[in-house]
């Protein structure tokens, strides 16, 4: 039962950090100053939340683990993110649909999570939550000017959604372990929250003068630890230090 | 961080007299100069250029720090760096805000950038190789920084010293978050040591050179300490900054690689002091000029980003103008549906 | 060179009871997004609770040539101040 709970919050948790590890790696490489200001302040926020998820995982494990042991020494098989936050940045269109995508699941992700039986997952949903709304705020008004700004702006976009939208049915999946973490007060169900996803989505896509795509090829694996390539890559990256001086303390 | 300071600043004027005498009066008498003042084209000359030198050395400053942001070897040290790479491009951004109000653009100074004709701290021209350095820069860099700075907080241009005051008020954190990575690597393995020291040995130089030439090759210096642009002369900053690194490097056992550094007691008016060994001006004056390691890289890196944003920035541009366009149709709309 | 940004100015109230204060300046395309980068750029430790942007070109200001004209004849006219009446201590506080 508790490894099923650990196995959900790391799910949780490693959708946070991947993503605010892929925000984090526009810092200094930014459209403009200002977007150079704002991506880094979602991803601290995202990394934030991840740092919380795992320490009270590593709390729950009892084994002693703690958030750096579950961020830097399990490898991409034990990765359990969804494929969507692993998608590398490609063109800031991409990385805002990206994160409204996550976001606006996020919103009502942890509005239910509020109700949640475990205080640490409680507090973290109020904090988010707020959090999350600006994210959907900033991220959205992005995707109506690209969607709605130059034809090139308006190609991208669309090609980003492309490229984006068949990870999406991911994020109302359900693992057996989110199912017991479910079941036991802990964490929300996925599923509903498709209606508040799209509710919530559809009114930017006609703003943003965007098609909802009705077909696509839906992709899925990550909470088994199946991953696109790109994920190796990233925690290669983001290990290798960690990984070279074992035991040693930063 | 830190610009350089005055490199190719040109203070002279060609105002009469009385005009000159009247401006330096007000400086004399501790009056801030704001925006839209009577200034001399000089003074406004060199501001623009120190500013401008100043933040672009914040933005280009963002890359070294940044290159190890995605292999930060823990959690609490990732967030810590992203938070303070992030606090940089703020910190630029505050500049290049205070160098507009004296009638430049920033995408003019942005060209300058890009162009290779605006100058940025030859510090951000080395390369950072191992996670030290990420400690090491926090800790002389920007410790360098802050002692250029402080007295920054009371330049005469209101705008810039305002400016300055709120970077060292979020700078505070930025030199203890380096000093504390560096006294945890010297507290660690021997690979950690040797990884502090190694930094230790490639960033104590350049931190020095941070404070530019000596008093006596610095041009134009006078002008700028006459109008209070500058307040403390290249010399006495550099002398103050190794006397306060000097025993840090002590107290984490690591060695500052100057083989002449010793204790003077008439250094600081017989207060005593570090005399350092000399400096390889010719290597300053290399990295400044265009010759570093990673100069080339440093505007490439800038150049893609701007490059591959421009997009963006038109975009935002085009929805800015059908909004406006939409909201002006609309008003037009009410005003006739109300007659 | 590069089209130029509309530059904004940025007004914070570090906490209600306070007025906006101006804290410096952004670009930004238009207003939305002026207000979201005036909260990244200059709100990161917490120091406001409200944000005014407003277009730089909006803003009327006096020119510092008229100083003495505008500011100066104020100078003597020290009868609005309380120091200006004599009033005994024994009265107290007034």
């Amino acid at each position: 039962m508790s490894d099923a709970i650990v196995t959900a919050l790391l799910e949780l948790a490693d959708d946070h950090l991947v993503l605010g590890h892929r925000l984090s790696e526009w810092c200094g490489h930014a459209p403009m100053l200002e977007e150079d200001l704002a991506l880094p302040s979602m991803g601290l926020d995202l990394i934030g939340a991840a740092r919380v998820l795992y320490t009270r995982a590593g709390e729950i494990e009892g084994k002693g683990r703690g958030e750096d042991d579950f961020a830097y020494l399990r490898d991409e098989r034990a990765y359990r993110n969804c494929l969507l936050v692993e998608r590398p940045n490609g063109d800031f269109a991409q990385t805002m649909l990206r994160q409204l995508y996550f976001a606006a699941f996020m919103e009502p992700y942890w509005k239910a999570a509020l109700g949640s039986s475990d205080a640490v997952v409680q507090g973290l949903a109020a904090k988010a939550l707020k959090e999350v709304a600006y994210h959907i705020r900033h991220s959205a008004e992005w995707v109506i000017r690209l969607g709605d700004g130059t034809a090139e702006s308006a190609a991208r976009m669309a090609e980003a959604v492309v490229e984006l939208h068949g990870y999406t049915d991911e994020l109302f999946l359900s693992s057996e372990a989110a199912q017991a973490a479910e079941a036991a007060g802990i964490l929300p169900g996925r599923a509903a929250l498709r209606t508040a996803w799209e509710a919530a989505l559809k009114p930017v896509f006609a703003e943003a003068q965007l098609d909802w795509p009705e077909k696509v090829w839906p992709q899925s694996g990550g909470r088994k630890g199946e991953h696109g390539e790109a994920l190796g890559h990233m925690l290669a990256e983001m290990q290798v230090i960690a990984r070279a001086h074992p035991g040693a303390v930063w | 961080m830190y610009s350089q300071g005055l490199i190719g600043a040109d203070g002279r004027t060609e105002e009469d007299e009385a005009f000159l005498a009247a401006f330096q009066a007000r400086i004399d008498a501790e009056e801030k100069i704001e925006p839209k003042d009577a200034m001399p084209e000089g003074y406004r000359k060199t501001l623009v250029r120190q500013i401008g030198q100043h933040a672009h050395s914040e933005i280009v400053g963002m890359l070294p720090e940044g290159n190890w942001i995605t292999r930060a070897p823990s959690l609490r040290r990732k967030a810590a760096l992203l938070a303070k790479v992030q606090d940089e491009g703020g910190h630029g951004l505050y500049l290049y805000s205070a160098a507009e109000t004296l009638g430049v653009t920033r995408e003019q100074m942005t060209e300058e950038l890009l162009s290779g004709k605006a100058k940025y701290s030859s510090i951000f021209n080395y390369p950072t190789l191992t996670w030290a350095d990420i400690g090491t820069i926090g800790w002389l860099v920007d410790g360098a920084a802050i002692m250029n700075q402080i007295p920054l907080c009371r330049c005469s241009y209101g705008p810039y010293a305002r400016a300055m005051i709120r970077v060292c008020k979020e700078e505070s954190f930025h030199q203890r978050q380096g000093y504390e990575i560096v006294m945890t690597l010297a507290r660690g393995t021997e690979a950690q040591k040797a990884m502090a020291q190694d930094a230790l040995n490639r960033w104590w130089w350049p931190s020095i050179m941070m404070f530019g030439p000596h008093d006596a090759e610095s041009a134009h210096s006078e002008q700028s300490m006459a109008w209070k642009i500058k307040r403390f002369s290249n010399d006495a900053l550099r002398q103050k900054f190794i006397d306060a690194t000097v025993p840090q490097a002590e107290f984490l056992g690591l060695k500052v690689p100057d083989p002449d550094m010793a204790w003077d007691e008439s250094l600081n008016d017989g207060k005593g002091g570090y005399r350092h060994g000399p400096i390889d001006w010719d290597e300053f004056w290399r990295v400044v000029k265009g010759g570093g390691v990673m100069n080339r890289d440093r505007i490439k890196a800038r150049r893609k980003a701007w490059d591959e944003g421009a997009w963006v920035r038109e975009a935002a541009q085009a929805h800015a103008e059908k909004r406006a366009a939409r909201r002006a149709g609309e008003d037009a709309g009410g005003k006739v549906a109300a007659e | 060179m590069a089209e130029a940004t509309r530059l904004w100015e940025v007004f914070i109230r570090p906490r209600n009871g306070l007025s906006h204060r101006h804290v410096g300046s952004l670009h930004a395309a238009d207003e939305v997004l002026a207000l979201q980068a005036a909260r990244d750029v200059y709100t990161r430790r917490g120091e406001g609770t409200s944000i005014w942007v407003i277009p730089s070109d909006a803003i009327t200001a006096s020119d510092p040539d008229h100083a003495a004209e505008m500011f100066d004849p104020t100078a003597d006219k020290i009868y609005r101040h309380p120091t200006f009446y004599d009033i005994p201590e024994d009265v107290g506080h007034m």
